[in-house]
């Protein structure tokens, strides 16, 4: 067996005295793609937020290929890492978010290309041609010269992945990507989505849509109360849940 | 009530007028320049997590903004020289007017920043920018945009503030026409023109603003 791509252990978090991860493991293979769900509360946002450190951890471990993400171990002391550290740990992942969060002041082409030229250190040619080569993947091209404010939802956060994944990541993080849509939007996001899971991209994805998360996961993730309270392949989990709050959850949703 | 207006005294020394209002104008663009950057990296320091700077941040908000402008030029031109500073009257009124521009400017940016979505950030950082990076490219530019209409205005009042630097002397419109009336005696005419002067300037001055922040605004 490889080393995984990414592995979490014994992952703690706490905002004050309220412990929201108490405690998980999950690892993902390179090409894996894995979907958390769970409740609102259940606390699979801010696992995916641990991964790239948008959220600290007070206990635990992440590795993302072979590097400790976020601390390290100075003579048995917890130490965050220097900033810059930090700042490349998290270029190792790409993440879209629900809000899409463009820059509202560049192009859709700026926006993609202000990581590969400020962080990359690209040249802008070369920036450019990578920036509409994604824009043009996720169907945008025709837009490039666009702002944010002159988008749909759905074209935005199209813009948004090209952004994260023009930064060549190793793993993908997709937070809960469709939920700000209108309903109609939906569709071209994920099969945006679709596209890069089936050429190997690994992913780690929070969803409510369930039949994606069905037709796109190798693993589904049942998160309850800051814990993993179940997982396995889509069909186990949705057909035969073991656990008699996924069993709860998953009557409660629609399909 | 028969009185005869003349404007002859007021036309033969125009000239004056029009080379005192290219003063204020200069002393007004270059203060809000200096305030601009006063007023950011006071805001920053507002925003701070170092306790000192927010302390000293609102100390120099606080003083500035409670102290009536004529008072703060004074200060600064009469009271520095005993101090051991010695400035000329412009430079003097150029930095009361930027410590002014910068007091109320740091207001309007720490607000526009704080009205900056936090998302913008977080997605900064997953991208791997830093954090200066962040602030660099991604806040301060939105929230410049943000402001320009709170910019204007203050840029205005700037202008038409500079109008006090006759109180030292320097020599722009107000001054101009104060040395009109004396020589003069032409009260009306010549504080009737200096009006009409300051309304057209500010009316044009804002009109070149308005476009500016149409072009410049984030398009929706």
């Amino acid at each position: 067996m490889n080393q995984p791509l990414l592995n979490i252990s014994g992952l703690r978090k706490q905002y004050g005295a309220v412990e929201v991860l108490k405690g998980v493991d999950l690892s993902l293979q390179r090409g894996n793609v894995v979907t958390l769900i769970g409740s609102s509360g259940s606390g699979k946002t801010t696992l995916l937020r641990c991964v790239n450190l948008l959220e600290e951890f007070q206990g635990g471990q992440i590795t993302l290929d072979g590097e400790s993400i976020g601390y390290r171990d100075v003579a048995g002391k917890r130490v965050r890492h220097p900033e810059k550290v930090i700042a490349q740990h998290r270029a190792m992942t790409g993440m879209a978010f629900q809000q899409f969060n463009l820059f509202p002041h560049l192009t859709a082409l700026q926006n993609v290309t202000l990581g590969l030229l400020k962080v990359k250190h690209m040249g802008k040619d070369e920036a450019v041609a990578l920036a509409e080569k994604w824009l043009e993947r996720v169907g945008l091209l025709e837009r490039r010269n666009h702002f944010p404010g002159q988008l749909s939802g759905g074209q935005q956060q199209r813009v948004a992945i090209a952004r994260a994944i023009a930064m060549n990541p190793s793993l993908m993080l997709f937070d809960e990507v469709t939920s700000a849509l209108d309903p109609e939007l939906v569709g071209e996001v994920l099969s945006v989505i679709k596209n890069l899971a089936q050429e190997g991209m690994t992913m780690l994805l929070v969803t409510h849509e369930m039949r994606f998360a069905y037709e796109v996961s190798d693993n589904i993730v049942f998160m309850n109360q800051g814990r993993i309270e179940e997982q396995g392949p889509p069909k186990a989990i949705f057909e035969r849940p073991q656990s008699p709050r996924l069993a709860e959850f998953l009557k409660n949703i629609r399909f | 009530m028969n009185y005869q207006l003349n404007f002859a005294a007021v036309w033969r020394d125009f000239d004056t007028l029009l080379v005192g209002l290219g003063l204020g104008l200069q002393l007004a663009l270059l203060s809000i320049a200096i305030g601009c950057v006063i007023g950011l990296l006071m805001a920053f320091a507002m925003l701070s997590k170092h306790r000192a700077l927010r302390i000293l941040a609102s100390v120099y908000v606080t003083v500035v903004r409670n102290t009536p402008i004529l008072v703060l030029i004074l200060l600064i031109y009469f009271a520095l020289p005993s101090l051991g500073i010695r400035l000329d009257k412009i430079p003097s009124f150029i930095i009361t007017l930027s410590l002014y521009a910068g007091a109320y400017l740091t207001e309007v940016f720490r607000a526009g920043l704080l009205n900056i979505p936090k998302g913008l950030r977080e997605a900064g950082l997953a991208i791997g920018l830093g954090e200066w990076q962040i602030r660099a490219y991604i806040t301060v530019p939105v929230m410049l945009r943000n402001v320009l209409p709170a910019l204007s205005n203050n840029f205005i009042s700037l202008f038409k503030d500079t109008s006090l630097a006759a109180a030292i002397a320097v020599p722009e419109l107000t001054y101009y026409a104060r040395k009109i009336n004396v020589e003069s005696y032409r009260v009306i005419e010549t504080w009737l023109v200096t009006t009409a002067l300051y309304v057209a300037a500010c009316y044009l001055i804002a009109m070149l603003l308005r476009y500016l922040e149409q072009r410049l605004a984030i398009r929706r």
